[in-house]
């Protein structure tokens, strides 16, 4: 399998404080990746490492097989990136920006950013500051299509788009990877459209890639599991695949990533009245999941934190 | 058929989209032989990742619902034709089961059970 993404060991460090730590990630040519993470949970810190804006403390990072510190000219013009907030030069006129832009490419394809913008109805003599939030959006894909590029790193890049145009550019994302071995990695905090499009999940937990498989698979693997007492709930033991617990009266209520025979059989040794597996949506098992490790020792002193588990794999079928 | 994506449900997208096809096959919307979307298309109409979709084709075909003919597209095969007899019987049984388990819990008596499910069998086309 080739990778258009990969980083060994990716570390960086704003003052004392790893806010990538030692990532490894391996993005499979042709795939849609989605790259999700709470705020701060550096996911803006790896796209701008793996694009080069910033560079690494430790580890290296590979874009398309050449490495991100000595990425040629050639290699980086395979590359897109749109960057959060769709920044683009507010005193350029669509037409100036072509102008500028073109000469860095050498497939820049002019037809098919003339389609873009003749689709989004955007007037190209209009300054580009003067154009709201979702139709600079819709610039900066022209822009980031125009070149034919073979792997697309955007960041958040349907970020304050109201839901018509959300859906226009999740369509553009589908008409992308309908082309033959285009590899996409965008980072989101909407979970629908991460569902529709990503193929594959990467969850980075403070910095730490805690989850990365194909999207049904987390979603399976999710579950909160409820267990009833018939009296006040004892404390939570440590139990393989758990993320987090939380006494809640005479229940426990459980979040496990992969639960199976073997848990239950654990849990049944609390002598519990009745144990009930809820299903969760992929925006619910992303909060249950994400929000976990701090809940689980809330009572106990957190001298042995035992890390999230991290769910790896490919996944049934 | 109208396919429907909802990404707040609980069931992956696969999943919703092959309940929906083995749903309007129940209903005689699809019959044996009609011609599905092409991955592509569906992938676009549904603004859903192809693999997706190819996914829920290829689950389908698996189970012997759909039957791929290179070259010409993805059809629906003709009921029940790919598993024995016992097997399908197998797996009506556990349904049914599962079924009288939540009519008893809901406390219907079984002749109110009875009467619904007949009522209910004249949404669906049956093999004569």
């Amino acid at each position: 399998m080739t990778y258009a993404i990969e980083t060994r060991g990716l570390t960086k460090y704003y003052g004392n404080k790893a806010v990538v730590r030692s990532l490894d990630l391996k993005i499979p040519t042709g795939c849609v990746y989605g790259f999700l993470g709470r705020n701060g949970a550096g996911k803006s810190t790896t796209i701008k490492l793996l694009t080069g804006m910033i560079h690494a403390d430790h580890g290296e990072a590979t874009l398309l097989g050449e490495n991100v510190a000595t990425l040629s000219n050639v290699t980086r013009a395979r590359v897109a990136y749109i960057a959060e907030g769709h920044p683009l030069y507010g005193w350029m006129t669509i037409n100036q920006l072509e102008q500028f832009t073109r000469p860095f490419y050498p497939h820049w394809n002019r037809e098919l950013f003339d389609r873009i913008i003749d689709h989004f109805e955007l007037s190209r003599k209009q300054k580009v500051r003067r154009f709201s939030n979702g139709q600079r959006a819709q610039v900066s894909l022209a822009v980031a299509l125009a070149p034919d590029p073979e792997l697309l790193i955007l960041d958040d890049p349907t970020l304050g788009l109201d839901t018509v145009v959300r859906r226009d550019f999740l369509e553009s994302m589908i008409q992308i990877i309908q082309r033959e071995g285009r590899t996409i990695l965008f980072s989101s905090h909407n979970l629908g459209d991460v569902e529709r499009v990503a193929e594959r999940i990467g969850v980075l937990v403070d910095g730490v890639l805690r989850v990365d498989c194909p999207t049904d698979h987390f979603k399976e693997m999710v579950k909160l599991v409820i267990v009833e007492f018939a009296s006040q709930a004892p404390p939570v033991p440590e139990l393989p695949g758990l993320v987090s617990g939380q006494v809640n009266g005479r229940r426990w209520e459980l979040v496990f990533a992969g639960y199976g025979e073997s848990q239950a059989a654990l849990l049944q040794q609390h002598k519990p009245t009745a144990i009930d597996q809820v299903e969760l949506n992929l925006e619910d098992a992303f909060i249950a999941y994400t929000r976990g490790r701090r809940r689980l020792f809330a009572n106990d002193p957190p001298a042995a934190p035992t890390p999230a588990p991290v769910l790896v794999g490919n996944g049934p079928g | 058929m109208e396919f429907a994506v909802n990404t707040s449900d609980r069931e992956p997208i696969y999943r919703q989209l092959a309940e929906q096809v083995r749903a309007a096959i129940a209903r005689g919307q699809l019959t044996a032989g009609d011609r599905l979307p092409s991955v592509r298309e569906l992938s676009r109409t549904l603004v859903v990742n192809p693999n997706t979709i190819a996914r829920t084709y290829t689950d389908l075909e698996r189970e012997g619902v759909l039957h791929t003919r290179p070259g010409l597209g993805v059809f629906v095969a003709a009921p029940g034709s790919e598993l024995t007899r016992p097997v399908r019987k197998k797996r009506l049984v556990e349904r049914i089961d599962g079924l009288l388990t939540e009519a008893v819990h809901l406390a219907f008596t079984r002749d109110e059970t009875r009467e619904l499910i007949e009522d209910r069998m004249t949404q669906f086309q049956w093999k004569t």
